[in-house]
């Protein structure tokens, strides 16, 4: 046990720092007001506080984005003080209020941020029970929804420490002892969201939907061309719209202001601005061309075992090469970003649905040259975002807005600016090499993963406003740990794998669900397909030959149950017909380190006119420990769905100057019609850690997408998305 | 200048004040109204976030506007369909499979399947997916959407 009572007296109710909260403030106004509110992550006030009601704040770092984590972590919480769930209130990525726990991103907000709260739960409540034991003369104690009884006696925890602070210090080295996984009630079962009823009713305040008084509404007005210049503005047209406040012109950052929505939306299309040419982006065409001659910044060598080199065809082993490319995608939210800022007595507050509140804080503040502590980033929670979309640059325009109005201002984003202007997946392009001796064994393996380089300083995407306006900005190339699942899960003698940052990428970069990992899998997991043929052996008793992870192991047997796999090697033979199925499988231990996850899909391939469709899809899942098993599905369940689409169809196309995606015609997604029937196998060890399961499932649906096409076509899918046109091509070819 | 137009929106009559009789519905509802169900997706009804009905037929009010909407039309949203305390049978459905990730799309998904099987009472899958069609979801929640409206269509 680690518990240091730095402050016991506060507990005990000395009056030191007895916070009075009975005005319409919450617990954690009033500690702000009261200067109590600490911060750190080794304390269990900046996590918790309990009212005199019982009443519980969390204060979480980690936000939820539409996964349903505000639902699982109030689940750990509740489990570890014995409180019920509805007695949690949660405050998320409030920089003022909750720790920074970190982005929110890689699938870490159970396993690391979840974590933390566990702790300090843990340690609130052992402090609690020690309290209750002093009051009630006894040690015998149970806990019941936040009442500690013994002796005959009761004291809930309002009356242990409402309103007042635990002051008890946390050391992650030295961790306090948690509940029994076996004594478990909450965490493991299926939990309903707590956001869902308000969501189907129209009562949920998401940030599009978010108000502050006084608010102005923005809109900006886009550069024709990346990297353009603004050369005139002619506003004459906007006399006629009667809310038009003010045209903000800062650099080559084009806005306009007005008292209602619908007037800036009509101000902004009636402006009338002349543009700089500029062509900065390479000819699609031949994009892979250019990723290929884009300077190497570093080559980042991910794994190196053996000699590669000298062992690649050696006695002669037969070489097998391929290449693959992954395009660019764009986010897709389906809420364009949108943002409220307000500035008042020096001080920015800025309310955004950013998965990052503490990095968009220190963004605002270079741009607007304000100490970090003058800039207040609030997270409300807006469309799903899938990482870093167009949220903080939405915060960032509405913050210029405001700054030059002197009121506060709401920016909600256009489908083109979502679309047109949000960073990118950047494309990846994969090298893939490997020799088998004459067994079918492998003698070397050899991957070269082309992508963006990744700047020292954090992760920090430019904020767009404050590039156009020549404001003080980064210049950071930031793609989110994309080396991530380069190096590979298989025992061979020689591997090497090396990733090749490149200096520069065509369009912003940022991270999409998975990144990296998904684009790296894909390679990999297609790859090994391609030895298993290459070797006339069964897919996935070629992959389980190399691996000597008993976790994995079991998984395997699990996915080849759930799928009914048939044992024998791709392509199946004697298929005939204008519509041919196939199955495809996957494996991806996350990171190599963390969750695991088997796939099979099943594909109908029409050859004559190469139209893919995956009518069902097979998922095998250890994530460790489950807290909210019907989440849990719900998460895998849109990674597959948001993956098959990315797979077949997504492309984010542009001419030499700008976006051309702007709008879900020229940019779809897959719809219902094409949607898998998606069947789930979970692996529940409740003794073990839980691991993160917002993106893996990802990683493994483009490779068995691609597999499966070559199971049942015999041909090779190495370009992503396998759009009919590419297919076509292919079969033709074959 | 600002002229005044009668509207019946989840049961009330209200007046709406606007100098461009061609703003979008769905402002009058967001904006004027303070409504949270329409929801602003790409106003282009490529999505359908912000799906209403009026007279019961599922409309894309980012591109309906005002000056199409009759003022004897009943306009009704996600909020006039149910409340939490007393949900629609789409509603509940959508509540029971817990059929949302982000949910930003969902109003859309309830006001296209509510008109849907008022039409059509025991729809298949295939139907069910074909009514879905031009409304998008980017969470990939499709299956327990799909899974919403079959529990609906058993209680309707």
């Amino acid at each position: 046990m680690n518990i240091q009572i730095s402050r016991r007296n506060v507990l005990l109710g000395s009056g030191a720092l007895i916070v009075s909260f009975s005005l319409a403030g919450s617990m954690a106004d009033a500690q702000v007001q009261g200067g109590t509110k600490p911060l750190t992550l080794t304390e269990v006030d900046s996590f918790l506080a309990i009212d005199g009601n019982g009443k519980v704040t969390v204060y979480s770092g980690k936000v939820d984005l539409g996964t349903g984590i505000s639902t699982a972590l109030r689940q750990i919480v509740a489990e570890e003080l014995d409180v019920p769930i509805e007695h949690i209130e949660l405050i998320q990525g409030d920089t003022l209020i909750t720790p920074n726990q970190g982005t929110t991103w890689a699938s870490v907000s159970v396993q690391v941020g979840g974590m933390q709260l566990r702790q300090a739960s843990a340690a609130a409540r052992q402090m609690l029970l020690s309290e209750a034991e002093r009051r009630l003369g006894t040690g015998q104690l149970t806990v019941t929804e936040g009442v500690i009884s013994g002796g005959g006696k009761k004291v809930s925890y309002g009356e242990l420490v409402g309103g007042k602070n635990f002051a008890i210090k946390l050391d992650p080295k030295q961790p306090v002892k948690e509940k029994a996984p076996k004594d478990y009630k909450v965490v493991g079962r299926a939990t309903p969201r707590v956001d869902i009823p308000a969501k189907m009713t129209g009562h949920f305040t998401y940030m599009q939907d978010f108000k502050v008084p006084g608010m102005l509404h923005g809109r900006v007005v886009r550069p024709a061309a990346i990297g353009a210049k603004l050369e005139s503005v002619d506003d004459s047209a906007l006399k006629n719209i009667p809310g038009i406040v003010k045209v903000v012109r800062e650099g080559d950052f084009l806005g306009v202001v007005a008292s209602n929505e619908w007037d800036a939306i009509r101000g902004a299309a009636a402006i009338r601005a002349t543009w700089s040419k500029s062509e900065t982006l390479p000819d699609q065409a031949k994009l892979w061309d250019h990723v290929r001659a884009t300077k190497v910044a570093k080559e980042e060598v991910t794994s190196n075992i053996g000699n590669t080199s000298e062992a690649m065809g050696k006695d002669g082993a037969k070489v097998v090469k391929a290449t693959y490319d992954f395009a660019i995608h764009t986010h897709g939210s389906i809420g364009p970003s949108c943002a409220i800022a307000e500035f008042k007595d020096g001080a920015l507050t800025s309310w955004s649905a950013s998965q990052a509140t503490h990095n968009l804080r220190r963004q605002l503040a270079l741009m607007f040259s304000l100490p970090v502590d003058k800039v207040r980033c609030i997270y409300v929670e807006g469309s799903g975002c899938y990482g870093r979309n167009g949220h903080e640059d939405a915060a960032a325009d509405a913050a210029l807005l405001a700054k030059a109005v002197g009121k506060p201002v709401r920016v909600q984003w256009s489908r083109a600016d979502e679309h047109g202007w949000d960073p990118k997946g950047p494309p990846t392009l994969m090298d893939m090499r490997a020799s088998l001796d004459a067994g079918g064994n492998v003698t070397a393996w050899e991957g070269d993963f082309y992508m963006p380089q990744q700047t020292p300083g954090g992760f920090l995407v430019p904020l767009v406003a404050a590039t156009l306006s020549g404001m003080p900005a980064g210049n950071d190339i930031a793609p989110g740990n994309v080396f991530q699942n380069s190096a590979i899960q298989y025992k061979f003698a020689n591997i090497k794998t090396v990733c090749k940052r490149l200096e520069t990428t065509p369009l912003r970069p940022s991270w999409i669900r998975t990144p990296g990992r998904l684009q790296n899998s894909y390679a990999n997991e297609c790859f090994m397909d391609e030895l298993a043929a290459a070797a006339n052996m069964d897919p996935l008793e070629f992959r389980r030959k190399y691996l000597d992870d008993k976790r994995g192991l079991e998984l395997l047997d699990r996915l080849v149950a759930l799928a009914k796999w048939e044992k024998r090697p791709s392509p199946q033979k004697g298929v005939n017909g204008n519509v041919v199925k196939g199955r495809g499988a996957s494996y991806v231990k996350y990171e190599l380190v963390r969750t695991y996850i088997g796939a099979v899909a099943e594909v109908e391939v029409e050859r004559s006119t190469g139209v893919i469709h995956v009518p069902k899809f097979y998922v095998v899942h250890d994530c460790g420990q489950i807290i909210n098993p019907d989440g849990l599905k719900n998460q895998i369940e849109g990674n597959v769905m948001q993956t098959v689409s990315r797979t077949l169809i997504e492309e984010l196309k542009f001419d030499r100057s700008r976006v051309t995606s702007l709008d879900w015609a020229s940019y779809p997604i897959l719809k219902f019609p094409q949607m898998p029937e998606i069947v789930i196998e979970l692996v529940d060890r409740p003794t073990e850690k839980p691991w993160g399961a917002g993106e893996p499932t990802s990683a493994v649906v483009s490779s068995a997408i691609s597999n499966a096409v070559f199971d049942a076509t015999g041909v090779r899918l190495r370009s992503v998305p396998y759009t009919p046109a590419k297919v076509k091509a292919a079969i033709q070819a074959s | 200048m600002a002229k005044t137009k009668p509207l019946t929106v989840n049961g009330n009559r209200v007046s709406i004040d606007s100098d461009d009789p061609e703003m979008p519905l769905l402002y009058v509802l967001r904006d004027n109204l303070g409504l949270h169900g329409p929801r602003f997706g790409c106003g282009l009804g490529q999505c359908g976030a912000c799906t209403v009905h009026i007279d019961g037929k599922a409309v894309r009010s980012c591109i309906t506007p005002l000056s199409a909407v009759d003022s004897s039309a009943k306009v009704v949203t996600l909020e006039g369909l149910g409340s939490p305390e007393k949900p629609h049978p789409v509603q509940k459905a959508f509540i029971d499979e817990q059929a949302a990730q982000c949910g930003y799309c969902i109003n859309g998904m309830i006001m296209q399947s509510a008109a849907f099987l008022a039409t059509n009472k025991k729809p298949s899958d295939e139907e069910i997916k074909a009514a879905l069609a031009e409304n998008l979801c980017r969470c990939g929640t499709h299956a327990r959407i799909l899974r919403a409206v079959k529990r609906a269509s058993s209680q309707i």
